[in-house]
């Protein structure tokens, strides 16, 4: 299983046709305590770069984005109740939903690990 | 960037790794340990915080004689000496100037604390309003001002200060001797909770930090959680919810204002509330755990009706929470309304204040 990540700080989880999506713990950091998460519907076809999400936090509301074309098969329903999840584990338990993966070739628009972890140096 | 002033512990700030950002003009810690971490130990607990950056002025003198008693929107004289009252500094049109604590200290000198964004030109008006060579200083410099907020807030400064401490009523205050110097306790606050402001000069600050800190029932909390956790009670923050073009007829906060007595921008409240005010002020609950923010739109039934002034996620109600200003035909308890910002559309019921009503604030 491949992990990237978009500049917008977005990661997915690629296994085979299914990708598993979330916000890095490096944004879950700079939101500060998460107090809502606005999931997708379930059905929903979205564009690589659409807006998938939202998000909000004591400090911020913002958009995510989705770092994959596909279609939402699944959301982590958790996180209607304890949105602070996303701040605990942002890259496990605070996954935010499934797609299923409309274009594989999608991920050449996204970042390793090591390419995001020196892109984060760079905002620094 | 306009230069940004420090208090006395910017320093213990970043030794305790808070974000730091600008407020009115000061570099201040937004948080330490996380908002709602900060905010429930100041609901359960005691929270510290470093309000240094707030404003002080001494006035020393005949309080009626040299034209205080007309400044505010509340007599000054009728303050008995070890009481503090709030109220108003009004321009003209009857718009707040600026919210502020005045503390009686003696028969002839009060100390009057205001918002650190607006020292300077509260100073300037206050000044204007008294009589030629009345004797008023900005002792803002010199002031160290730390909150001790929370429910054993009391038991911490009677441990360490003293019993006289424990029996400050709500709204008095006493002056006592704090790390050998002179110090002022002000049974007042800004949480909720109850809770302590103290006075006291600004080159002890550092260390009446560092004593309260020692004790394990105290933490930093940050302008982060007393932002929230002044909302969840209803308290108008000046700049959001208050401002020259906002009376404190149409703010809802008639109670602070004496209309039997003269100040400037009285004859302008009178004839708003003769007419009725154009908007008013509203509390409003959402019906998920959706934040309204500052500069959203309220809509009613397909129309825009007003502006959000302070929105948080309220830990305590577990929904969003929010101050606006809305046509008087919205504004009745029980209105449905519809918070709106771009993609973002939350259902909202008028309410009344305060939001949160478990606090310790008469304890």
């Amino acid at each position: 299983m491949s992990m990237y990540f978009s500049k917008e700080h977005e990661w997915v989880k690629i296994d085979g046709s299914q990708a598993t999506v979330g916000i890095s713990a490096h944004a879950a950091h700079e939101l500060g305590d998460i107090t809502f998460v606005e999931l997708p519907q379930v059905g929903k076809t979205l564009k690589q770069f659409d807006t998938l999400a939202g998000i909000e936090s004591v400090k911020a509301a913002s958009d995510i984005y989705a770092p994959v074309s596909g279609k939402v098969v699944a959301v982590n329903d958790k996180l209607e109740d304890a949105p602070e999840l996303v701040n605990e584990s942002a890259e496990e338990e605070g996954w935010i939903c499934r797609l299923e993966v409309a274009n594989a070739a999608d991920v050449s628009a996204l970042m390793d690990a090591a390419a995001y972890a020196e892109y984060l140096k760079g905002l620094e | 960037m306009e230069d940004l002033k420090a208090t006395p512990l910017r320093e213990h700030h970043e030794g305790l790794k808070a974000l730091m950002a600008p407020f009115g003009g000061w570099l201040m810690p937004i948080q330490y340990a996380g908002i709602i971490a900060e905010h429930k130990w100041c609901r359960e607990k005691a929270a510290l915080f470093d309000i240094c950056h707030m404003g002080e002025f001494l006035f020393q003198g005949d309080i009626v004689a040299d034209g205080l008693d007309d400044v505010f929107t509340f007599s000054v004289q009728n303050i008995p000496v070890g009481r503090s009252r709030y109220g108003f500094l009004l321009n003209e049109r009857g718009g707040v100037i600026d919210d502020l604590i005045v503390f009686r200290l003696a028969q002839d000198q009060v100390m009057i604390v205001v918002n650190a964004a607006t020292i300077d030109n509260d100073f300037a008006v206050i000044r204007s309003r008294l009589k030629e060579g009345a004797n008023l200083t900005d002792i803002s410099q010199r002031t160290g001002k730390l909150d001790l907020q929370g429910p054993l807030s009391r038991e911490v400064l009677v441990e360490l200060f003293g019993p006289e401490i424990g029996s400050i009523p709500f709204f008095k205050f006493i002056k006592t001797t704090i790390l050998g110097v002179e110090a002022l306790v002000s049974r007042t606050g800004y949480t909720g909770e109850l809770g302590y402001e103290i006075f006291i000069p600004a080159h002890k600050a550092v260390e009446l930090w560092e004593q309260l800190l020692k004790d394990p029932r105290v933490a930093p909390a940050g302008l982060g959680a007393r932002d929230l956790l002044r909302l969840e009670v209803g308290y108008s923050l000046y700049g959001n919810d208050l401002d020259e073009n906002t009376t404190p007829v149409a703010a809802g906060l008639r109670n602070f204002v004496n209309l039997d007595k003269e100040f400037v921008g009285k004859n302008a409240l009178v004839e708003e509330q003769q007419r009725g005010p154009e908007r008013v002020k509203v509390a409003f609950k959402v019906t998920s755990r959706r934040s309204p923010r500052h500069h959203y739109e309220i809509w009613r039934e397909g129309a825009a009706v007003g502006t959000v002034t302070s929105g948080a996620f309220s830990p305590m109600l577990g929904c969003g929470i929010g101050l606006g200003f809305v046509t008087p035909d919205a504004s009745a308890l029980g209105t449905k309304l519809s918070i709106r910002h771009e993609r973002v559309e939350m259902e909202a019921e008028v309410v009344e204040l305060p939001f949160y009503t478990g606090g310790s604030l008469r304890a």
